[in-house]
């Protein structure tokens, strides 16, 4: 048992480089070139197989994206700027978090609106409740109650 | 009744909203480029490498950029389709080889007949992602003035050719 649980670790093991090995570009110079290099492959959207990044994909129009991706980032361009290059192209799709603005406004304005609109119902209910006269004896003699007795 | 109306009207709504989602291709990616300029570019001829088509070729009058290649299966079938819009001669239609190999794709037009007026090589796929390509066959229409005008996506077909590229031209000529 012991001896099974084992091996199934190193199996595991074995094969957890193999899911960060996609990209076998050099790294670049500047850290924090690469770091940005890193981060857009884990926020662009491959449009292939569209519920998973490039960097996670090996369609070959990933691939593709990667290496433009790599490259305008060696050229020195910012996040925005590539970002733009992406969303001129393939709209706003593209990228995982979408931007605000536009008809995306309305996806990032809804839960607010949601939570004022369900507050005024929740207020004008219990406002309600309030206004109503509590009587326990009415309820007991009510003919709806299910207290068995029948009067 | 008045107490039923709100989750009535409330499930009706989310009824609705349901129903478009359904009839939704959740694969279908809108093209911002519609309505833009074509974008620049300048590639070696498929059969004739010494020759460049450029975007100035798709300029002048109605075409239509189709970007295939042999790998593709959807290109296959369109392909007879593609012929027959060709020998109609109404519209040049241009050809965008994408991540291809040349050999290949020289054959698969001798053997299959070729409806290109010319075809671009595009085989590190750059101009393919200018054109915001994310799959083939891609088919896009352009007017005169380097407008596009619509994207196709998914294999072409007589109807879609008459009621989304010749019903497009239409009004366009004729405003």
């Amino acid at each position: 048992m012991m001896l099974y649980r084992t091996l199934l670790i190193l199996a595991c093991w074995l094969f957890m480089s193999s899911a960060y090995s996609l990209d076998a570009r050099e790294p670049l110079s500047d850290p924090k070139q690469q770091a940005l290099y890193e981060q857009l492959t884990e926020e662009v959207r491959c449009l292939v197989c569209q519920n998973q990044t490039i960097g996670g994909s090996n369609a070959p129009l990933a691939a593709d994206l990667r290496r433009e991706i790599h490259e305008m980032v060696a050229a020195g361009q910012s996040e925005q700027e590539i970002k733009l290059f992406l969303t001129d192209r393939y709209g706003d799709f593209v990228l995982y978090k979408p931007r605000y603005g536009g008809p995306a406004a309305l996806l990032w304005v809804a839960p607010g609106l949601l939570l004022i609109f369900g507050g005024f119902v929740m207020m004008r209910i219990l406002r309600r409740r309030a206004a109503m006269p509590v009587n326990l004896d009415d309820e007991a003699e009510s003919p709806e109650s299910h207290d068995g007795t029948e009067n | 009744m008045n107490r039923f109306l709100v989750p009535i009207v409330g499930f009706a709504v989310l009824v609705l909203f349901l129903m478009i989602g359904l009839n939704r291709d959740p694969t279908f990616v809108p093209s911002p480029l519609i309505g833009k300029q074509v974008p620049a570019f300048n590639l070696p001829e498929l059969s004739d490498p010494d020759k460049f088509v450029t975007d100035a070729d798709l300029r002048g009058k109605f075409s239509v950029l189709n970007v295939w290649a042999t790998w593709c299966s959807g290109c296959r079938q369109e392909h007879p389709v593609l012929n027959q819009i060709a020998a109609q001669g109404e519209v040049p239609i241009y050809g965008l080889n994408w991540k291809d190999d040349a050999s290949l794709a020289n054959e698969w037009l001798q053997r299959l007949g070729n409806p290109y007026t010319a075809t671009a090589f595009d085989s590190e796929g750059r101009v393919a992602i200018d054109w915001g390509v994310y799959g083939a066959p891609e088919t896009f229409l352009i007017a005169p003035d380097g407008t596009i005008l619509y994207r196709h996506i998914s294999p072409m077909t007589m109807e879609v050719w008459k009621s989304e590229f010749l019903a497009r031209i239409a009004s366009v000529s004729t405003p």
